[in-house]
């Protein structure tokens, strides 16, 4: 039986480490609501939303009253809308109706964030496709709640290079549209190569064609209760480091999994996944800097910042791995600038810079995450570190993801304030040397060989 | 079986024990397993406890024993058995 060390064990991290379930998730199929007018699609998602999604906030509540665990966040995630649209948009404006019907359906049902209005455009852009992408800025500029991603490359089939282009415009647009709230919108706007279409996770959350009608995934996050088991063991050689992260971070996933098929059974909703991602907040004792740190850099960006968080990033998934039989999604150590507190003191302390957080984009999920940027930076340039980033996610076979930011009115040593969640972001710089000629070549860069690594 | 562990913690005074138990059987709540400590006059208890039997739901048990609980300036959490299992447990 369970005797107290356990049970007292369990509550510390759930009181004093910040151990929460992050999100429930639940995707939701929209293929059958394709029809020939826009209105019948909007009624068509609103209803089924409604439907799906009717008890899903309530669900997370009960569980987290039962259980103990804060369920700090439901959502919801839906089949990319281009998809969806195709048979109807004529016009970007016809998309925005489809936004703003998603948008009135998650207040409706109470959820905070919903994901899908996006495009999976690796290899070329559909007529549709290209109307949605360009309707993104006055889809986010005109609602609060939905997120929006575009997929602009893959392993299999390489980068194309006119939608990574058009992205720079897109963000630049999105800036501006919401300038007055210090370019929220591009919050909202996530470019990825290799993106899952299983991840829980905002804003770059959609429900793949390859999944079931409806489905429930869990994010869990505990990257304070790393922290502290780490902390008590302060002179750890790198076996037993390793072996205090594989531990907690199967207990972190049990949670997760217990949840996850706990609202899967009480919504009859197929369990889908649980992302194991070690995803920060804001608050202190909450951030994947502070494991860093604690693992022995001065600063995340410091010299051996890349080692040491491959190192956390593996065990990580090591530990979660036995504890779910059904691990997907991003499942890696988020290293956002603003949501972190350790990640933006190191940043205003000259230890974190672009460059710095793309090299470590390569050994963790998921990419330059919530970056703020100077208002003035090109377009060009935006491209160019999409490409970059996207570059690193093809070659290497994994996730990479680009949400930045160019905060529009503002430079660097300024402050972008978010609110909530998405907290506050110092602008950093941006290499000011152009790739002007890069961007404006047309078409696709190639996929990648699969043989001869190195 | 519906197992419950209730967790009761705060300074140490008279009847802790007696109050919860009392409510427990008034509503025909089976208590399975009980270990208690007290640290540098911190008492810390757990209860196991079965409620197949029971005449209250989770939810009015949990506020009924958060609120005697909060009346002798204690923090009496009730959780379903699963959390810690599924965390512990292989």
């Amino acid at each position: 039986m369970i005797n107290l060390l356990e049970v007292n064990e369990t509550n510390q991290m759930i009181s004093q480490e910040n151990l929460d379930v992050r999100t429930i998730t639940m995707g939701i199929s929209l293929l059958d609501c394709i029809d020939a007018s826009t209105e019948a699609v909007c009624e068509k998602v609103y209803r089924k939303i409604r439907t799906k999604a009717a008890r899903l906030v309530a669900t997370g509540q009960e569980i987290e009253a039962e259980f103990g665990i804060p369920v700090v966040n439901k959502r919801i995630s839906v089949t990319p809308v281009s998809l969806i649209g195709g048979s109807c948009c004529r016009r970007a404006a016809d998309f925005v109706k489809i936004a703003k019907t998603l948008d009135q359906a998650a207040k409706d049902v109470g959820v905070n964030f919903i994901g899908g209005y996006s495009a999976l455009v690796t290899k070329g852009m559909t007529p549709a496709e290209r109307l949605l992408i360009e309707s993104i800025p006055e889809a986010l500029a005109a609602t609060e709640r939905v997120c929006a991603s575009v997929n602009v490359g893959s392993t299999k089939s390489g980068i194309n290079m006119d939608a990574v282009r058009l992205m720079g415009t897109v963000i630049h647009q999105t800036a501006e549209k919401t300038k007055e709230a210090d370019s929220i919108g591009c919050a909202k706007l996530v470019v990825f190569c290799n993106a899952p279409d299983d991840n829980p996770f905002m804003a770059g959350a959609f429900h793949g064609v390859t999944q079931e009608d409806t489905v429930i995934h869990v994010g869990v996050s505990g990257p304070g209760v790393v922290r502290h088991a780490l902390h008590v063991n302060q002179d750890a050689d790198f076996e037993s480091l390793c072996e205090t992260i594989k531990k907690t971070a199967f207990k972190i996933t049990r949670v997760g999994q217990l949840v996850a098929k706990e609202a899967s059974r009480r919504l009859n909703v197929p369990f889908g996944i649980v992302d194991l991602s070690l995803a920060p907040t804001p608050a202190v004792g909450d951030s994947v800097a502070e494991i860093l740190e604690e693992i022995g850099v001065e600063y995340a960006g410091a010299p051996g910042t890349t080692a040491a968080l491959a190192l956390l990033n593996d065990q990580v998934k090591k530990g979660g791995i036995m504890a779910s039989s059904y691990v997907g999604g991003l499942s890696g150590a988020f290293i956002p600038l603003s949501e972190d507190h350790a990640m933006t003191e190191a940043a205003l302390a000259g230890a974190l810079n672009l460059e710095k957080l793309e090299a470590m984009t390569c050994v963790c999920s998921v990419g330059l995450d919530m970056i703020a940027v100077p208002g003035d930076t090109k377009e060009s340039t935006i491209s160019g570190i999409i490409a970059d980033e996207m570059a690193i996610g093809m070659i290497n076979q994994k996730t990479t993801a680009v949400r930045l930011i160019p905060v529009i009115g503002k430079t660097v040593g300024d402050t972008a304030r978010f609110g909530g969640l998405l907290g506050e972001a110092p602008v950093i710089a941006v290499n000011p040397f152009s790739c002007e000629k890069l961007i404006a070549r047309k078409g696709t860069i190639p996929a990648p060989v699969h043989s001869f690594k190195n | 079986m519906k197992k419950i562990i209730i967790t009761v913690v705060g300074l140490d005074t008279v009847g802790i024990i007696a109050k919860v138990c009392t409510y427990l059987a008034e509503h025909q709540i089976n208590i399975l397993d009980i270990s208690q400590t007290i640290v540098a006059d911190y008492f810390n208890m757990m209860m196991i406890v079965d409620m197949a039997k029971a005449d209250v739901g989770f939810d009015a048990m949990a506020e009924n024993l958060k609120k005697a609980g909060e009346e002798m300036g204690l923090i009496i959490r009730c959780q379903r058995e699963e959390i810690f299992t599924s965390m512990h447990r292989i």
